[in-house]
């Protein structure tokens, strides 16, 4: 069981309130993420889960009891740091066993349970080794190890793959789906990396200056984003937003349109505009075009277009998928 | 050319260096080759190198003034101070890094005056309390004081060390379980190990060389090396080659201990001014 | 930074060392305020009652105090000189690379670890000796008459045994500070074609400047309270020659069994040294926020 209720949660720091106010109900075993812009408040929150902070008000309840009040120890969840946060005096085996040793657990016991933890993580030929002397992924799978052994309630990680390089991120967060598959334990994951947000995610909370912008599925946050920070925020290549009469057009104080929704033509379409950079991925081509009027937007087209730099297109968006926007950037539905 | 200039300027400033330190160095050196004459061969500076050495001299002193016992409560007396120092300052020191509040700067500093309270300024009261109290002359009343004495340097030190541990590691271990007192013995104080190690030295050597409080509050049975040295300040006939070999007792075991630990002593004595 | 719990943990910590440090510091503190302003002598003790500031007056006006505190102040100032200008070349010195540099550097920094009752025997005995001192031998090797240095000169010579003991400290933090010079900035400095004495001034000094105040400030506190030297080689003598505050509190203390005069003159001590010490937490503080 490990369902986590976040009740009216503030927390300030002096007169500085870095969450305002957070609800927010998650289930047990799902897979939660955090995703928002530095500085938002991601770690705050999931240190405020974790214990490790206290609230300034409202209460945190883990299976339904009010755990606000206790000390990280007594929440049985379990937390993977940045930094990783090894104990650099201790063998990966000690490092592994050490939540087991706090809980009083006998010797024969953790040692199986380090074996098994190590097995699942590939690590059983490094556990005489130190921490320093392994590399970046083993030591965020010794993270792991010492946080999965003592099967918490539910794990937080704390932007856990940022130290890596790209292609181990890959692998590191395919394996982290596959835990979470396997264990089935709830998992509030924090990244900025709206990538990792979209893949991983059961569900996604969208934080923006302290305050939940929106909560559901990836699906959801990028058919229905409830304003204009989570369209923005969610989907890659950005949004491309307009304002001004072109929006008044569609009764609305603001309008977006994702690159992928956008016709290219070079003959004939509803926006005239400029090829800027044009970026061959292969798959893809990402064209930022000045559109005469409204500025820089981007376009996803094929990956075999051939545009280059100065080429004059048109652009016309599916008028299905345009995003309306009120004047203070939330969502219109249903016109 | 240039190699050659600079060969020869090393050449220069080496020999320069040498002289400079060996002169530095010659009243310890001098009190020890002294301390392997007889008493008539001591003063016989003329012909120093001629006459015969012997250890004759360290046997006397032993037993002349019981060297071992002095230097057994120079051991107890500092390592007691020492490690009854560390037993505050480790979880003061913890507070302070790990746990700061808008007063623990104030508390620092306040701290840090205590240590430059001159000594002469107490010396009475404390004089008096002692010895009302039966604690003079007494291994532990000196430990005390001298416990007291160096505790802020002890915290100050601690305290830069421990800075440098990442909070992160704190934090995992309480997640993983682990109460205050788990913390401290099995995350911070391994991770410390180092920063601990210098400063107990550095403070024990304080401790061993103190001689205000263990000049005047001791007497026969408590007093450390400080005052069994002192007790060769009256001299009587000749007694240079056992005051040296007094001496080289003395200094010997924290000369060692000194060298090993001079680049700590840098820091603990700035209170990390100068790093 | 920490929950509430860990903050009431931590000053639960941190309450025993304070409290200790309190206690250590105030109760003999106030003791010798209250001291000082009886009259109280152990040999006497049917004599005792409040009387102001008599004990101040009469430490005040006793011709040894002044001459305690300039011997003091002598004492001070002369230690500081030789260490602090002794301590810049020989730290100018060590920085250069020469052969055996760690060797060099182990016999500079000995003195300090030797023990002040120790330091002040050898050179009483051993240098300062007028029959068998080495220095009373290389005056006769040049046909000199040897010099009774403690008899004749005594505060010079206990300035400089303490300035002995107190040169390697100095040393050693000064090249400290000195390796933590950029070694960019040197080479910078040279192809700019500065010579020595231009980057000593310009560069070096500078740089130096922090680490010479810690020095001074450091060795004041230490140098105010100058003891065992004096009790091991001179007694105060001869007369009063070379009888600094704390030898004259102690002889009060101890030796004349006057508890009043000598509290008023741990006051005026604990007053001197507080003036310094405003000026050392400034500085460590400052280095605090940095
Ligand atoms: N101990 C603290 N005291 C005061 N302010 C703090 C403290 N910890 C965090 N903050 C502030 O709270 C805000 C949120 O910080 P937080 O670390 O939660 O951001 P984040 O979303 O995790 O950012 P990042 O993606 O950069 O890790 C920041 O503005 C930060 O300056
Ligand atoms: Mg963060």
């Amino acid at each position: 069981m490990g369902s986590i209720q976040l009740q009216h949660v503030n927390k300030s720091f002096g007169a500085h309130a870095v969450i305002p106010d957070a609800s927010l109900t998650i289930e047990d075993g799902e897979f939660v993420v955090f995703v928002g812009p530095s500085g938002c408040g991601k770690s705050t929150l999931l240190r405020l889960i974790a214990g490790l902070e206290d609230t300034t008000s409202g209460e945190i309840l883990l299976d339904g009891r009010d755990m606000t009040a206790a000390p990280p120890a007594k929440r049985e969840l379990a937390m993977v740091f940045q930094s990783y946060a090894l104990y650099p005096h201790m063998t990966v085996a000690q490092n592994i066993g050490f939540p087991l040793k706090m809980a009083g657990m006998d010797k024969a016991a953790i040692d199986a349970k380090v074996k098994e933890a190590a097995a699942t993580l590939n690590l059983s030929s490094y556990l005489d080794r130190r921490p320093r002397n392994l590399s970046g992924g083993q030591r965020q799978r010794v993270a792991i190890g010492r946080a999965i052994v003592r099967q918490p309630k539910a794990f937080l990680f704390d932007e856990p793959l940022s130290n890596l390089d790209a292609a181990l991120r890959v692998n590191m967060r395919l394996e982290i789906s596959e835990l979470h598959q396997q264990l089935k334990t709830t998992m509030i994951y924090v990244t900025h990396d709206q990538v990792e947000a979209m893949t991983m995610a059961d569900r996604i909370v969208v934080l923006n200056a302290g305050n939940i912008e929106q909560f559901g599925t990836p699906m959801e946050l990028y058919r229905t984003p409830a304003n204009r920070f989570v369209a923005g925020f969610i989907g890659s290549p950005k949004m491309n937003f307009v304002d001004g009469a072109e929006a008044a057009k569609h009764g609305a104080a603001a309008i977006g349109v994702r690159p992928e929704h956008m016709q290219v033509s070079t003959s004939a379409g509803a926006w005239k505009g400029t090829v800027g950079v044009a970026e061959h991925l292969g798959s893809d081509t990402f064209l930022h075009v000045n559109v005469d009027g409204l500025g820089l937007m981007t376009v996803r087209t094929e990956g075999e277009k051939q545009l280059h730099h100065g080429d004059t297109v048109w652009l016309t968006p599916d008028p299905a998928r345009i995003y309306r926007f009120d004047k203070d950037g939330r969502s219109l539905r249903a016109n | 050319m240039a190699r050659a200039a600079s060969t020869q300027r090393k050449v220069t400033v080496t020999i320069v260096a040498w002289v400079v330190a060996l002169v530095i160095f010659f009243p310890i050196l001098w009190t020890v080759l002294t301390s392997f004459k007889s008493e008539g061969d001591a003063i016989n500076i003329s012909h120093f190198f001629q006459t015969p050495w012997s250890i004759e001299s360290y046997f006397e002193v032993q037993s002349r003034s019981d060297y071992f016992r002095h230097f057994f409560n120079s051991v107890i007396i500092s390592v007691g101070s020492t490690l009854l120092a560390l037993l505050f300052s480790i979880p003061a020191a913890w507070s302070m890094a790990f746990a700061p509040t808008s007063r623990t700067r104030d508390i620092m500093m306040w701290m840090l005056s205590t240590k430059m309270m001159p000594a002469v300024g107490v010396l009475v009261p404390i004089y008096l309390i002692f010895k009302t109290l039966g604690l003079l002359d007494n291994a532990w009343g000196l430990m005390i004081v001298l416990m007291l004495m160096n505790l802020p340097i002890v915290i100050w030190m601690l305290y830069t060390y421990f800075k440098e541990i990442p909070v992160d590691i704190l934090e995992a271990a309480r997640m993983d379980g682990a109460t205050l007192g788990k913390e401290l013995v099995y995350v911070l104080v391994p991770m410390a190990v180092p920063g601990i190690a210098s400063t107990l030295l550095l403070n024990i050597i304080l401790a061993w060389n103190e001689a205000f409080w263990t000049l005047n509050l001791t007497a026969a049975n408590a007093a450390p090396l400080t005052a069994f040295i002192a007790s060769y300040s009256s001299p009587e006939g000749l007694f240079w080659a056992k005051l040296s070999a007094a001496s080289t007792l003395a200094i010997a075991p924290i000369l060692v201990l000194g060298w090993i630990s001079q680049k700590q002593l840098v820091r603990g004595l700035t209170f990390g001014a100068v790093k | 930074m920490a929950t509430r719990q860990t903050r009431t943990l931590a000053r639960f910590m941190m309450a025993p060392s304070v409290i200790i440090l309190f206690v250590w510091m105030i109760v003999p503190l106030v003791l010798t305020l209250w001291y000082s302003f009886q009259r109280y002598n152990l040999q006497h003790p049917d004599r005792a009652g409040f009387v102001w500031f008599r004990n101040y007056y009469f430490f005040l006006t006793d011709p040894a105090f002044v001459q305690a505190i300039g011997n003091t102040l002598i004492l001070v100032v002369g230690v500081l000189l030789i260490t602090v200008i002794g301590g810049v070349l020989l730290a100018l010195l060590l920085d250069q690379p020469i052969w055996g540099q760690g060797i060099v550097r182990l016999l500079v920094i000995a003195p300090f670890f030797v023990m002040p009752t120790v330091s002040a025997l050898v050179w009483k005995n051993m240098l300062m000796h007028p029959q068998y001192g080495i220095f009373a031998w290389l005056a006769q090797l040049f046909g000199q008459r040897p010099i009774p240095w403690l008899q004749d000169f005594p505060l010079f010579s206990v300035t400089l045994i303490t300035a002995w003991e107190w040169l390697p400290f100095a040393t050693l933090i000064l090249l400290t500070a000195l390796q933590s010079l950029d070694e960019d900035q040197k080479e910078a400095s040279e192809m700019d074609g500065a010579n020595f004495v231009n980057r000593f001034i310009y560069i070096i000094l500078p740089h130096l400047a922090r680490a010479i105040t810690v020095v001074i400030l450091i060795e004041t506190i230490f140098l105010l309270g100058i003891f065992a030297e004096i009790y091991v080689t001179t007694q105060g003598g001869p007369g009063y020659a070379s009888t600094n505050l704390p030898f004259l509190v102690y002889v009060q203390a101890l030796l004349n069994f006057d508890v009043g005069g000598a509290s008023a003159g741990g006051v005026i001590a604990v007053i001197l040294a507080n003036i310094v010490a405003i000026f050392l937490i400034r500085i460590v503080g400052k280095n605090l926020d940095a």
